[in-house]
């Protein structure tokens, strides 16, 4: 019983498979191939500079498009399409199959992101520059970016559990805007006199996904140190949440009669 | 789901969703302790090309700039407390919040000063600064607080009394500007240099500008050009003890006895003045008064002053 | 005796409408039944009377206002009880991107089969049911029979005692129908317990050991399907041939429908001997005397018609 979660989570990365979806990495491949191209034509010295920060970039965003706009319908399509009453019907939990779908999604995102990467590290390659020790740094960011997605995803599967496609679309990314912001948001609040305002921001701040923790692009591109108790702290922030989100969509998603 | 199956989701998760809450806040407050250097940098590479954040702000520009003058007052207000601070930042960060949104006047009017600022309260640029200000004035032709600002960097930073004059006299013709603009532009032609052009010049930063750090600054210049002035006005004093008795007085209370004082004097900061042995006056080491650098530099040539002539 | 194979007692489920003042339309009214270990077991309602609901209900894809019901001896809460029903939804969907075999192997795996059992479990089921040839084309490309197919295969995939059918006739052909009818006969042979809704009338009066009718959520009868008719009258059906020639006396005339040369009449069974007399009388050629069965379907409409109100289902002010 306890594997049940298994086969819905591979079946997950199939269906995304036989979506075509993994069809974005040729566009990323083109956007790396022509930036290297590009970039080796102007030796300012910034050619690495340019490759990793659009490179990283790109991951992050592509990444993030696809777990919203896959994540939104994780749930919601199999209740609309009705999938789901003959796998319900079979001895499987309902908190089971939430796991399944989530961890097939994020799979295809760690996937897609692997595939990313080794895209990078030739366009890099490509540009003529050896690999050096601070290379390290660009894989703790993409460890980040694979955080940010499976937060951002299952906050997409939390919404899938009781709203429209559409509107978790924008919810989802309503959340991530303002988590993307959160510290500028607090510092806002901190410039009011108003303490009903001040506190309002610094309860936002803890409340809300604070994604910019997330965000060592611009570190990694110039090779600049990253603090390790950061990847500690980064892994166990993500985590915690995740599983905030998870419990919480169980808790709705247990009590939700099938149309 | 079964019905059993359900209540006890709900009851997880009302006990989990607290808990992990607060663990989530408490490895948040660990970040935040540990990463401050670390959002410095991230800023970095981007603070290189205001016009491709320009781009990439798709049109929500004035948000951004505001976003970043928030981070610039930010960063100065929190480097501003360490000892032996520099801000190789704040240029970039309000270059980028002016192009962003030129019209955010209060950027310009903060870079004014404090990118201008040597010492450990500023930037020490007062090149940037000029050039900050000038592009505000193109992208606001008809706002005289800028040329004020303008003026104030040319006389107080750069010394140029002719370059400061005309600041003031353009901005004298601009809508609303007070007349005093005029008078100014006059002074600072005429008796360029002097203390009390000087505290004129600073009083009307202080008067016209919002910014509570701009004020402080303000104050605390003013408050060192008034000790500056009664300096000038004990060694005035004490030289004149000289003449009289052939020495210089040992202490202040002597000229007080001599009749030619009334009273002690005080600082702003309340203490009272002290006397070198050569006869001039100091402040007092426990005084938080700070005379400006800009009028104890040499004079420039064609222009009278020791330690500020009236 | 045994313990019945499914019970369900007093099952109620309101659906709310409105937001204020909140209403609640009652799908389901109290609904209690037993169904025996090893009976084929029909559903009969028209449109919108429950059948799906309950349906539903029992597998746990919604849940009930109040009541409950066990499946072989487990409550409809237990999620264990999942490992003893198989069910075909009504108009059922599955992933169009997957071929049938990789379907049911999917299936499979969540109910925990291990995978060289699974291979030759999918195989011989989709052989069952006639995919053999299709099993490895995406689901996207069957027809509506076929996918029809799919879903008993899947409804039986793990040998379930107790096997639910959605309408598991509709949107088959004649043959299709037959081979489904064929496939529940073996599930009871099996041993099996299968209970499944239908529109069909001949076939649940066919196949059926029982049968429950439900109209407006609410339970009209249970029993055997010549019990349920055997409430009506019984006549007789007459059909004869009259001498060229020979007219009808005016007693008979106007009961009599002609269908080309022959005439067909229907009596009472107290007055078929008199009546034969009569045509007897006549010199007609008698060709056949046979009781008129009423069927199922006389008995449905008869209760449709007449509660056409509470077919609708009821609204319940919501507590």
């Amino acid at each position: 019983m306890s594997a049940a979660p298994v086969p819905v989570a591979l079946n997950t990365f199939r269906e995304a498979v036989r979506d075509r979806v993994l069809y974005n990495l040729i566009f990323f491949a083109l956007l790396m191939m022509g930036a290297a191209i590009l970039v080796g034509q102007i030796s300012i010295g910034i050619d690495r500079l340019v490759i990793l920060n659009l490179g990283l970039s790109a991951i992050s965003i592509i990444g993030l498009v696809m777990a919203v706009f896959i994540g939104v319908g994780l749930v919601s399509k199999e209740m609309e399409k009705r999938t789901l009453y003959s796998l319900l019907a079979r001895p499987i939990r309902r908190w089971q199959f939430l796991l399944g779908k989530y961890a097939g999604l994020v799979l295809t995102l760690a996937v897609n992101t692997l595939f990313m990467t080794l895209g990078l590290a030739a366009a890099l390659f490509y540009v003529g520059r050896p690999f050096v020790r601070s290379d390290g740094l660009v894989l703790v960011a993409v460890y980040f970016i694979l955080l940010e997605l499976a937060l951002v995803t299952a906050l997409a599967l939390f919404f899938s559990c009781f709203s429209s496609p559409m509107l978790s679309t924008l919810f989802t990314l309503g959340i991530y805007l303002t988590g993307c912001f959160a510290s500028d948001i607090r510092t806002f609040g901190e410039f009011t006199k108003n303490p009903a305002i001040k506190t309002f921001t610094r309860v936002l701040y803890y409340l809300v996904p604070n994604f910019h923790n997330f965000n060592v692009i611009a570190a990694a591109a110039h090779g600049s140190r990253i603090p390790l108790s950061l990847v500690g702290n980064n892994t166990l922030y993500a985590t915690f949440y995740v599983a905030l989100l998870l419990v919480s969509a169980s808790a709705v998603f247990s009590a939700r009669n099938l149309k | 789901m079964s019905r059993s199956g359900q209540s006890r989701s709900r009851w997880i998760a009302l006990v989990a969703v607290p808990l992990l809450f607060g663990s989530i806040a408490g490895v948040q407050t660990r970040i935040d302790s540990e990463v401050g250097s670390l959002s410095q940098q991230k800023d970095d590479l981007l603070l290189r090309s205001p016009s491709a954040i320009q781009k990439m702000s798709l049109g929500y520009d004035s948000l951004l700039a505001d976003i970043y003058w928030t981070r610039a007052v930010q960063y100065y207000g929190g480097r501003f407390t360490t000892k032996g601070a520099t801000f190789p930042l704040l240029w970039p960060l309000l270059d980028i919040t002016t192009t962003l949104d030129p019209h955010l006047l209060i950027a310009y009017r903060f870079g004014a000063v404090f990118l201008s600022e040597s010492g450990t309260a500023g930037a020490g640029r007062p090149d940037l600064a000029v050039e900050l200000v000038k592009r505000g004035i193109a992208a606001n032709p008809d706002e005289w607080r800028l040329n004020m600002d303008l003026g104030f960097l040319y006389y107080w930073r750069l010394k140029d009394y002719q370059s400061s004059a005309s600041a003031y006299l353009d901005g004298s013709n601009k809508p609303n500007a007070p007349p005093w603009m005029k008078v100014m532009a006059a002074r600072v032609a005429q008796k360029g240099g002097s203390l009390e052009t000087s505290r004129m010049i600073w009083s009307e930063i202080y008067e016209s500008n919002k910014d509570p750090k701009v004020r402080e600054h303000a104050l605390a210049t003013l408050r060192g050009l008034k000790a500056a002035e009664d300096e000038n006005a004990l060694d005035q004093l004490a030289n004149e003890y000289q003449k009289r008795f052939g020495r210089y007085p040992a202490a202040i209370g002597e000229l007080r006895s001599a009749g030619l004082l009334a009273a002690i004097p005080v600082d702003p900061d309340g203490y009272p003045y002290v006397l070198l042995p050569d006869g001039k006056a100091a402040l007092d080491p426990k005084s938080s008064v700070v005379i400006p650098e800009e009028i104890k530099s040499p004079p420039t040539p064609g222009h009278s002053s020791e330690r500020g002539a009236h | 005796m045994s313990a019945p194979a499914i019970e369900i007692l007093g099952l109620t489920k309101d659906y709310p409408i409105g937001f204020w003042p909140k209403r609640a339309r009652r799908s389901l009214d109290a609904l209690t039944l037993e169904v025996e270990e090893g009976e084929i077991f029909g559903f009969l309602g028209p449109n919108g009377a429950g059948k799906t609901t309950t349906l539903k209900l029992l597998t746990g894809l919604i849940f009930p206002t109040s009541g409950t019901a066990r499946v072989r001896g487990r409550s409809i809460d237990d999620i264990e009880m999942h490992r003893e029903i198989g069910y075909l939804p009504e108009q059922p969907y599955f992933y169009d991107y997957l071929t049938a075999r990789e379907l049911l192997d999917y299936y499979a795996r969540v109910s925990h089969y291990s995978s060289g059992d699974r291979r030759e479990r999918v195989s011989r089921l989709l052989e069952r049911v006639g995919l053999s040839s299709a099993a490895d084309v995406q689901l996207r490309k069957y027809s509506k029979g076929m996918l029809q197919r799919v879903g008993i295969a899947q409804a039986i995939l793990a040998e379930p005692q107790v096997v639910l059918l959605d309408e598991p006739m509709s949107g088959l052909d004649p043959v299709g129908r037959y081979e489904v009818r064929d496939i529940i006969l073996e599930l009871q042979k099996q041993g099996r317990t299968v209970f499944f809704s239908t529109h069909i009338l001949s076939d649940a009066e066919m196949l059926c050991d029982r049968v429950a009718v439900l109209v407006g959520g609410k339970l009209q009868g249970v029993g055997a399907p010549s019990e349920i008719v055997s409430l009506e009258v019984h006549a007789m059906d007459i059909l004869f041939e009259l001498r060229p020639g020979q007219d009808l006396p005016p007693g008979l005339r106007e009961n009599v429908t002609r269908i080309g040369g022959r005439c067909r009449l229907e009596v009472p069974e107290t007055e078929l001997y008199p009546t034969l007399d009569k045509l007897r009388g006549l010199q007609a050629r008698i060709l056949s005397v046979s009781p008129v069965r009423p069927t199922l379907e006389d008995y449905f409409l008869r209760l449709v018609g007449s509660d056409r109100a509470v077919s609708r289902g009821v609204e319940v002010p919501f507590r």
